[in-house]
């Protein structure tokens, strides 16, 4: 038997045949659709620009070389440099590693912490409801940016302080999406016919409500991974993200202002970087939508 | 003489595994006259309804012939198909909730399909309009016409469905399955209501049904359908007497008002797979 | 636990829905290994009762035992040892993302249960289900494939009564038949109370013994399910129901 066949099998023996072939379908699902495919390699290539790095970059993203100010884009250097001599094509290079870095641990801390709040407010309803509610509206009801600003200014600028100011205003979105969702699960029969066989709330919410959360979640999450890399950039920007030298590609841009007119590589490339890996997300988003929506699924 | 004539339908959706037939070479004609189509989930029934209508949208593919009052309905244009659709053929769907706009009034919707395919003065209109809710029986029709499809029983919304489809008084009508949403105290109503203005119009009646006694009661021929397939065609009276096994199947599996057989006959699927 | 003569018992039950009263003063009784219907149409109020039996309808006043047990008002672990339901949208009762296998297991990991393996497969054999389906997702099942599921899931605690509420009325005509045929010989085979809610007579008439007639929240009748047959009813809403599914 092939591993195709075993994946394909409609009568798996064993759980993880199930699991496996379940996964293998949605991924058959997903490279039928163009551009979520290059989306998917957009999002391949930041992460193994990242990873390999000090391999790709001809030259450090710090070193500076004050002889070689704002060359153009040249066979040495792809990019040009900067106003510093730095190699910008490096720099950009680098750069994925905090942009992912970014990326990674926002969606770590706030896609969790919005679906469980989501999950358990629409889950009891009630006063909790009201209140978990309350405090996302709170949060929502304020710009994103405005707010990840403020919380930058007064944990003091800095990446990590970047990531927790962006994860602080992303959660809420999350957590009204979960609720929706978790609104109409809630009152369907397999919750019910899962309460009478005697299991607990947490039990109900971990393994049932949340996993059918997940799916829109992922999808949300993967679409906006374009903005909070646009926020990244603006804090960056700002000055309140990613200090000097770190090659941050909001940062950069920044600093490029000066020259924009006479030097525009040394905005123009990292600004490059940024909407490449920005419609990355959203192609890939948009295809994981189609292939992960709960309500496709099912149906033959 | 020949209302609809249907000939050799093929109506093909894509899957995973190629193009499955869902329905498969059906051919059928009707008269002025009440036909039933019943078959079980999957048996094309409704397909074949909205295959009539060409509401099969892609990548859903019709192929046959289909010839309306001697029209060929697979040539048509779709502007052509908007204007025959409602006005001389119909469509009556299983759940009025769905099929009623939430926000516009009942007499209003019916105002409105009437208006797609006649042209009145105002006041005719509303006549035309209270006549047809009189004529599905509902008593109080200049109430019932300022209420929102909310506001109406399931009942009331069905008759409210029927009256929008026959106020253009076409000349035939598909209902589909057209009293399953409703309690059994008012599908009687409602089908004795649809036989009543079906004979007094003069017009066909396809009720597409999984309900073979119903059907029975209510048609003048039956066409049981399986797996795409005419599994076999006879007179409602007739049914008692059906020769195929499948619909004779059919018949015993249903649990009866004096039942006292310990256990219903289970069909075995695989033995008609191939007819 | 010992057997009881009374397996469900109602007495004076008014059940509400946000504050809003819809059932009122139900009593009735159902012996242990009878099987009990509860008739009416949409909006009668006898799928409440039903749930208000499980627990999950809990604003009710006035007293329902099961097994002796005085009924609560949440689903409790107690209770889903005894009792158990079926639900009538089979595409509803199953989490779409859980294999048959997993939906057995979970009542045998909640109650901590061991032999998990070996019960997956003999339930899945009571019910008429293959092997092969063990590991399969929901939507590779057909609609009555998935209701056998629902009815092992129901079993898997072993229960000595059964809350059926429309268990067939999803279903085709066919599949209904062997529906009816499971839940008939699973009863006989292991004594089972069911109460059932339906509103298609007929099914009554090949399932159960005795039923209640509901209309607008009120148990209007009583009867043995003999009287199907020659529709010996007294009360002028059951006769107009009688009626109406075809009897006469």
């Amino acid at each position: 038997m092939t591993v195709q066949a075993w994946l394909l099998d409609d009568s798996p023996k064993s759980r993880g045949q199930a699991a496996a072939g379940r996964a293998y379908r949605v991924t058959l699902d997903l490279l039928r659709n163009p551009l979520a495919v290059v989306g998917a390699l957009i999002i391949i290539g930041l992460i193994l620009t990242a990873i390999f790095a000090p391999w790709i970059a001809p030259e450090s993203p710090v070193g500076q070389d004050l002889s070689n100010r704002l060359l153009p884009p040249s066979a040495e250097h792809w990019m040009g440099t900067d106003e510093l001599g730095r190699d910008i094509f490096s720099r950009v290079v680098y750069g994925a590693r905090i942009t992912l870095l970014i990326v990674g641990l926002v969606a770590v801390i706030s896609a969790p912490l919005g679906l469980l709040i989501g999950a358990v407010s629409g889950y009891f309803g009630g006063w909790t409801d009201r209140v978990l509610m309350g405090i996302t509206d709170v949060f929502l009801s304020m710009p994103k940016l405005i707010l990840a600003l403020a919380f930058a200014a007064a944990l003091g600028p800095g990446i990590e302080n970047a990531i927790i100011a962006i994860a602080i205003t992303t959660w809420p979105a999350y957590a009204r999406i979960a609720r929706a969702e978790t609104l109409t699960i809630r009152n369907s029969e397999f919750v019910a016919a899962t309460r009478l066989l005697g299991a607990s709330h947490s039990r109900l919410i971990a393994r049932h409500i949340l996993p059918l959360c997940t799916s829109s979640m992922i999808i949300r999450v993967t679409l906006d991974m374009a903005g909070i890399i646009l926020t990244a950039a603006g804090l960056g920007f700002l000055g309140l993200g990613a200090q000097p030298p770190l090659p941050e590609w909001g940062a950069m841009i920044s600093r490029g202002r000066s020259f924009i007119l006479d030097q525009w590589w040394v905005a123009t490339m990292p600004g490059f970087a940024i909407i490449i890996v920005s419609l990355g997300f959203c192609f890939l988003g948009d295809g994981l939508r189609d292939v992960l929506d709960p309500k496709s699924e099912g149906k033959s | 003489m020949t209302l609809l004539s249907v000939e050799n339908l093929v109506v093909s959706f894509p899957t995973s595994r190629g193009r499955v037939n869902v329905v498969d070479g059906l051919s059928f004609e009707l008269g002025r006259e009440r036909l039933g189509i019943v078959g079980e989930s999957g048996s094309g029934k409704s397909m074949t309804g909205r295959a009539i209508l060409r509401l099969i949208r892609p990548p859903g593919r019709v192929e046959g012939r289909l010839s309306f009052e001697g029209q060929d309905l697979t040539s048509l244009g779709e502007r052509d198909m908007r204007a025959l659709r409602g006005a001389r053929i119909s469509m009556i769907m299983q759940d009025p909730r769905y099929s009623l706009n939430p926000v516009m009034t009942v007499g209003t919707q019916i105002e409105e399909a009437l208006r797609v395919h006649e042209r009145l003065p105002r006041r005719d209109m509303r006549a035309r309009v209270r006549d047809m809710l009189e004529a599905v029986r509902i008593d109080d029709p200049d109430r019932v016409a300022r209420l929102y499809p909310h506001e109406v029983s399931g009942g009331m919304g069905q008759r409210v469905m029927i009256a929008m489809m026959l106020i253009p008084r076409p000349s035939l009508l598909i209902a589909d399955e057209p009293t399953s949403a409703l309690d059994v105290s008012v599908q009687g109503d409602v089908l004795r209501l649809i036989d009543d203005l079906v004979r007094d119009h003069g017009m066909g009646l396809i009720l597409i049904s999984h309900d073979l006694p119903l059907v029975a009661r209510y048609c003048d021929r039956i066409l049981v359908m399986n797996a795409g397939r005419m599994v076999e065609t006879c007179d409602a009276g007739d049914l008692h007497a059906a020769s195929h096994p499948y619909t004779k199947g059919l018949l015993a599996a249903v649990p009866r008002m004096h039942e006292t057989r310990d256990e219903l006959p289970v069909m075995d699927r695989s033995a008609w797979a191939g007819t | 636990m010992g057997r009881h003569m009374t397996a469900i018992s109602l007495s004076h039950v008014d059940i509400a829905y946000d504050g809003q009263r819809v059932v009122h003063d139900v009593s009735f009784e159902v012996a242990a290994g009878e099987s009990f219907a509860l008739v009416g149409e949409s909006g009668s109020g006898k799928s409440t009762v039903l749930k208000a039996i499980a627990g999950l309808a809990p604003e009710w006043t006035g007293q329902i035992e099961v097994l002796g047990q005085p009924g609560s008002h949440r689903p409790d672990r107690t209770l889903a040892r005894h009792c158990q339901m079926v639900f009538q949208d089979p595409y509803g009762s199953l989490h779409p993302r859980k294999t048959v296998d997993a939906v057995l297991s979970e009542p045998l990991t909640i109650h901590r249960i061991g032999g998990q393996d070996a019960r997956v497969e003999q339930a899945l054999a009571d019910v008429g289900l293959d092997r092969r389906f063990r590991f399969r997702y929901p939507h590779q099942l057909s609609g009555g494939q998935r209701q056998r599921v629902a009815i092992a899931r129901a079993l898997m605690l072993e229960p000595q009564v059964m809350l059926l509420d429309e268990p067939t009325s999803a279903l085709d005509v066919s599949v209904q038949a062997e529906i009816l045929n499971l839940l008939k010989r699973l009863r006989r085979e292991r004594g089972l109370t069911y109460l059932m809610v339906t509103h298609n007579l007929p099914v009554v008439s090949f399932l159960c013994e005795r039923m209640a007639v509901m209309n607008k929240g009120r148990i209007v009748e009583i009867a043995p399910a003999t009287a199907l047959h020659d529709g010996a009813f007294r009360d002028p809403y059951t006769q107009k129901l009688y009626a109406a599914s075809g009897g006469d």
